[in-house]
C-alpha cells in the first residue's frame, strides 16, 4: 500500500511528525502494534511505532526522530508527497484489560509509541499515571495529549529543564513508593530506549509488579521470516515482529537485545554519510 | 549401438574466478545454432517419459520438435501453456531427477538438456515481445490466490484461463515469493522473474502487494469476498538449531542473509539502503541448495573462505549436482562430518567461532540415508566470523495462528486431501504450505491442479 503525507510537522528537536493516508492500516490498527515503511525502489523496510490512528480518516500518524539515513530522508518528504510501500499493522495488539493502577513510561520517541496505549487504557476504565522523559524539554512529544489524558502526568529530563532533573525511572520509584500504602501500582508500561526499559524492569522486578516493555529489535520483513529481530523471553527464543513487540520485562534478555541492536551501527553511519554526500550537504551545515 | 544422439552440447559458463566477483548469471545460455544442435540430439521417443516425470505435464517432445525446426515461437506456446514460468523452471528445476533424468540418452550421461532449451524459448520470447495469445471466457465467480509465488502465481494464471476474476494477496512489497526473496540472481536474474511475474497482471489478476493476510486483511473477510481461496504462503519461517550462541551478532538464518542480499541488494549498499555484514570466513550450516546459494552470495560480497558444515557427506548432500558443483569451481569448501555444538562470542558479542563435533555416518535412518553419529570426545573449535543457518524452513506460523481453522501436521504444514482442498470449503493449498521445502516446479503443479479443484469445485455449486 502506498501511503500519502496529508500533515507534516517540525517538533523540534529533529523530530517529525507527519500524518498517511493509509486505510486499510487506520482500520486494523491496534494500540501496541506498528508498521514497515520503504520510501523508494532503493530503500530499506523500516519498522516505525504509530503515535495516533484515525480508522474514520483513513491515516495513521508517524513520529520520528530524523537520526539515521531512511529518518533522515523521510523528513524531507513533504505533504502531498508518496511513501512507496507502507504495510501494518504488524505484530500483536497491547493486552488491554481493567488492570487498575498503571503506571506508562515514555522515554524519547518512545512517547509517541505509548500514547496510543495510555488512551486504550483510560479508554478501559484504568486509573493511568504516565511519566515522559527526554534529554531537553524542546524534545518531549505529546506532552499535552497525554496530560490531558492521564489522572497525573510526571516530566523528568536529562538536563533538568523541564520536571525531575534526572531519569523517568526515580520518577518511578518516586511514585512506587508514594502509592505503596494505597492499593499500590497493579501494573507498569514502558516503552523508551532498551538501556531505560532495562531499568523499569530492575525497578519493579522486587515489587512483583506486571512490567510489559516493546522492544525495537532490527527488523527486514516483520513476518517472521528472518530472524533477525530474535529476542530471548526467559531463555526461549521468540520473534518481536511476531511474537512482540510486547513482552514480560521481567523475562526479556536486554543485553542482547542491546547488543543486537548494534549489529549494524557501522553500515549505518555508511549509509548516512553516503546519503550526504550525494544530497552535497555536509555534516557541519545543519 | 553408436552413440545415438551424440554428446549434450556444453554449456558456456562465467569463469569461477570471473563470476565471484558479480551477480550475473553463472549459464551465458545457448546461441540459437547451439539450442538447435542440443535439439537436434533428442530421438523423438514414443513414450516421452520426460513428460511424464514432469509436475505440470510440458509437451517436452513437441516443444523440442518445434525447436528443431526453428520455431521458437510455437515451442514457447508450448511451454508457456503447461507452464506459467517457463524462463524460471528452465533455470532452477531439479532436471536431473524429473525430465533430464528419465531420457533414453540420460544412460551415458548425455540427456537432453531440456532445463536450457526451455530457458532459451523463454528468454528469446521475452527478447523478441512474443507472447501467449489468451481468449478468457469471463466468470462472474471471484477467487483470492494468498501468496505470488510459484504455488501462487501458477494457480492465480490457471483460474484466469478458467476465466474467474482473481486478486492475488502479497504480503512483501514485492511479488514472486521465494523467486524473489530466496533464489540470488547469478542463478536466476531478476529481470526474468520480473518479466515472468507480470504476466500475472497481463492475464487480468489483481496483484495487492503488501497484504498480509491474518494482519490487515482477515481469513474470513476473503471467505466472505470471494467464492474460492487458494493458500500458496509457502514454506518462509527460518529454523534455528537452538544451540549455544544464537544471540551474537554474525550469526544469520538463511533467510535472512539471503533476504537482505537478493530482494533487498545489500550487494549493492549504499546505493541501495539496506546493508548486510560478511565477515571473510564464514561457515554455512547445512547442504541443501539454499546453504550453496548463501556460500556463493557470501563469496560474491567478499568473503574470502566461505565452508559448508554438514553433519553427513558430500554423496548425502541435498543440493542439486549442479548447484554443489558451481559452489565447489567457486572455491566453496566443504566440511564433511561436522555438527555444531556452539556458537563462540567475543566482549562484544559477535560471533568469532564455532565448536563442532565430529561425526561418522552409521545405519540408514527413515529419510534412508546413513544417520549422522557424534563422535563423543571429538569436539574441536573452528574461527569464523559470519555463520549461517540453513536448516530448512518451515510454514509461517503468522498466518497458521490468524487462521486455526485449518488443519496442521505435526510440522505445521497445511493438511489437503487428494485434490488439494483442505477441510474447509471452497479453499485448497498448494507448495512448501502443505510440503515444507519442495521446489518451484511441485509448487506449479500444485497450483495448477489446486485451479482445477477450484474450477470443479465452483462448477458443482453452480
Amino acid at each position: 500500500m502506498t501511503g500519502r503525507i496529508i500533515v507534516k510537522k517540525d517538533l523540534g528537536g529533529e523530530n517529525y511528525l507527519i500524518e498517511v493516508t493509509t486505510p486499510q492500516i487506520a482500520s486494523r490498527f491496534k494500540a501496541g502494534q506498528f508498521v514497515i515503511i520503504r520510501m523508494d525502489e532503493k530503500g530499506e523496510r523500516i519498522p516505525l511505532t504509530v503515535a495516533d490512528y484515525d480508522s474514520g480518516k483513513g491515516t495513521i500518524t508517524l513520529i520520528f526522530q530524523a537520526v539515521g539515513k531512511s529518518t533522515r530522508q523521510l523528513a524531507t518528504l513533504n505533504v502531498g508527497d508518496t511513501i512507496l510501500d507502507c504495510v501494518g499493522p504488524l505484530g500483536k495488539p497491547s493486552e488491554i484489560g481493567e488492570f487498575g493502577r498503571i503506571i506508562c513510561l515514555g522515554g524519547g520517541t518512545g512517547i509517541a509509541c505509548i500514547y496510543p496505549l495510555i488512551k486504550a487504557l483510560v479508554n478501559a476504565k484504568n486509573e493511568v499515571i504516565s511519566i515522559i522523559g527526554a534529554r531537553t524539554a524542546s524534545l518531549l512529544l505529546l506532552e499535552d495529549e497525554i496530560s490531558a489524558l492521564s489522572l497525573r502526568t510526571c516530566v523528568a529530563t536529562d538536563d533538568g529543564s523541564k520536571g525531575h532533573h534526572g531519569f523517568v525511572t526515580e520518577v518511578l520509584m518516586n511514585l512506587l513508593d508514594e502509592y505503596k500504602n494505597s492499593d499500590g501500582v497493579q501494573r507498569v508500561v514502558a516503552i523508551g530506549p532498551p538501556v531505560m526499559m532495562k531499568a523499569v524492569a530492575g525497578i519493579t522486578r522486587p515489587h512483583h509488579i506486571k512490567t510489559i516493555v516493546s522492544l525495537n529489535s532490527i527488523m527486514l520483513d516483520g513476518t517472521g521470516m528472518c530472524g533477525s529481530c530474535r529476542v530471548f523471553i526467559d531463555g526461549e527464543m521468540k520473534l518481536t515482529c511476531i511474537d512482540g513487540p510486547e513482552f514480560d520485562a521481567h523475562k526479556v534478555n536486554f543485553e542482547d537485545l542491546i547488543s543486537r541492536l548494534e549489529m549494524f551501527k557501522e553500515k549505518e553511519s555508511e549509509a548516512l554519510k553516503h546519503y550526504l554526500n550525494i544530497k552535497g550537504v555536509s555534516k557541519c551545515s545543519r | 549401438m553408436l552413440e545415438i544422439g551424440g554428446k549434450r552440447i556444453a554449456m558456456k559458463e562465467q569463469r569461477p574466478k570471473q563470476r565471484i566477483r558479480n551477480f550475473r548469471s553463472v549459464p551465458c545460455g545457448y546461441t540459437k545454432e547451439e539450442v538447435i544442435a542440443e535439439a537436434q540430439r533428442c530421438i523423438q521417443c514414443i513414450h516421452a517419459p520426460c513428460e511424464k516425470m514432469c509436475p505440470v505435464q510440458m509437451e517436452i517432445k513437441s516443444m523440442i520438435r518445434e525447436i528443431v525446426e526453428g520455431n521458437f515461437k510455437q515451442a514457447f506456446l508450448i511451454a508457456k501453456k503447461d507452464n506459467a514460468i517457463p524462463a524460471i523452471c528452465g533455470r532452477v528445476c531439479p532436471q536431473e531427477e524429473q525430465c533430464e533424468g528419465v531420457c533414453p540418452l540420460a544412460q551415458t550421461g548425455n540427456g537432453i538438456n531440456i532445463g536450457k532449451l526451455e530457458a532459451f524459448i523463454a528468454d528469446w520470447a521475452m527478447e523478441n515481445g512474443v507472447k501467449e495469445e489468451f481468449h478468457i471466457k469471463e466468470r462472474l465467480e471471484k477467487v483470492a490466490v494468498i501468496g505470488s509465488g510459484p504455488a501462487g502465481i501458477s494457480c492465480a494464471v490457471d483460474l484466469r484461463r478458467y476465466g474467474y476474476q482473481v486478486t492475488v494477496f502479497e504480503a512483501l512489497h514485492m511479488a514472486g515469493g521465494v523467486l524473489q526473496y530466496g533464489i540470488p540472481a547469478f542463478r536466476l536474474p531478476k529481470n526474468i522473474v520480473d518479466y515472468e511475474i507480470s504476466y500475472l497482471t497481463e492475464i487480468g489478476a489483481d496483484l495487492k502487494l503488501n497484504h498480509i493476510v491474518g494482519q490487515n486483511i482477515m481469513f474470513d473477510e476473503l471467505r466472505e469476498k470471494f467464492s474460492a481461496i487458494f493458500i500458496g504462503t509457502g514454506a518462509g519461517a527460518p529454523q534455528f538449531l537452538g544451540i549455544e550462541g544464537e544471540r551474537l551478532k554474525g550469526l544469520y538464518s538463511a533467510n535472512e542473509f539471503l533476504f537482505r542480499t537478493n530482494l533487498m541488494k545489500a550487494y549493492k549498499f549504499p546505493e541501495y539502503d539496506t546493508p548486510i555484514v560478511c565477515g571473510n570466513a564464514i561457515g554455512v550450516i547445512g547442504a541443501g541448495n539454499v546453504a550453496m546459494d548463501v556460500a556463493r552470495c557470501a563469496l560474491r560480497l567478499g568473503a574470502k573462505d566461505v565452508y559448508i558444515l554438514y553433519r553427513r557427506t558430500k554423496r548425502e548432500a541435498p543440493a542439486r549436482a549442479e548447484e554443489l558443483q558451481h559452489a565447489l569451481e567457486e572455491g566453496v569448501e566443504f566440511m564433511e562430518l561436522v555438527n555444531p555444538k556452539r556458537a563462540i562470542g567475543d566482549k562484544d558479542g559477535w560471533v568469532t567461532a564455532i565448536e563442532m563435533f565430529r561425526m561418522r555416518l552409521g545405519e540408514p535412518d527413515k529419510s534412508g540415508r546413513p544417520r549422522p553419529i557424534k563422535i563423543e570426545g571429538s569436539e574441536f573449535i573452528m574461527k569464523l566470523d559470519t555463520v549461517v543457518e540453513s536448516l530448512g524452513t518451515k510454514p509461517n506460523r503468522l498466518f497458521l495462528d490468524m487462521t486455526p481453522e485449518l488443519e496442521t501436521t505435526k510440522w505445521g504444514t497445511i493438511k489437503v486431501d487428494e485434490d488439494l482442498m483442505t477441510k474447509i470449503e471452497g479453499v485448497a493449498a498448494g507448495g512448501d504450505a502443505i510440503r515444507g521445502n519442495a521446489t518451484v516446479i511441485l509448487a506449479l503443479g500444485d497450483g495448477r491442479k489446486a485451479a482445477k479443484s477450484i474450477h470443479e469445485y465452483l462448477l458443482r455449486r453452480q
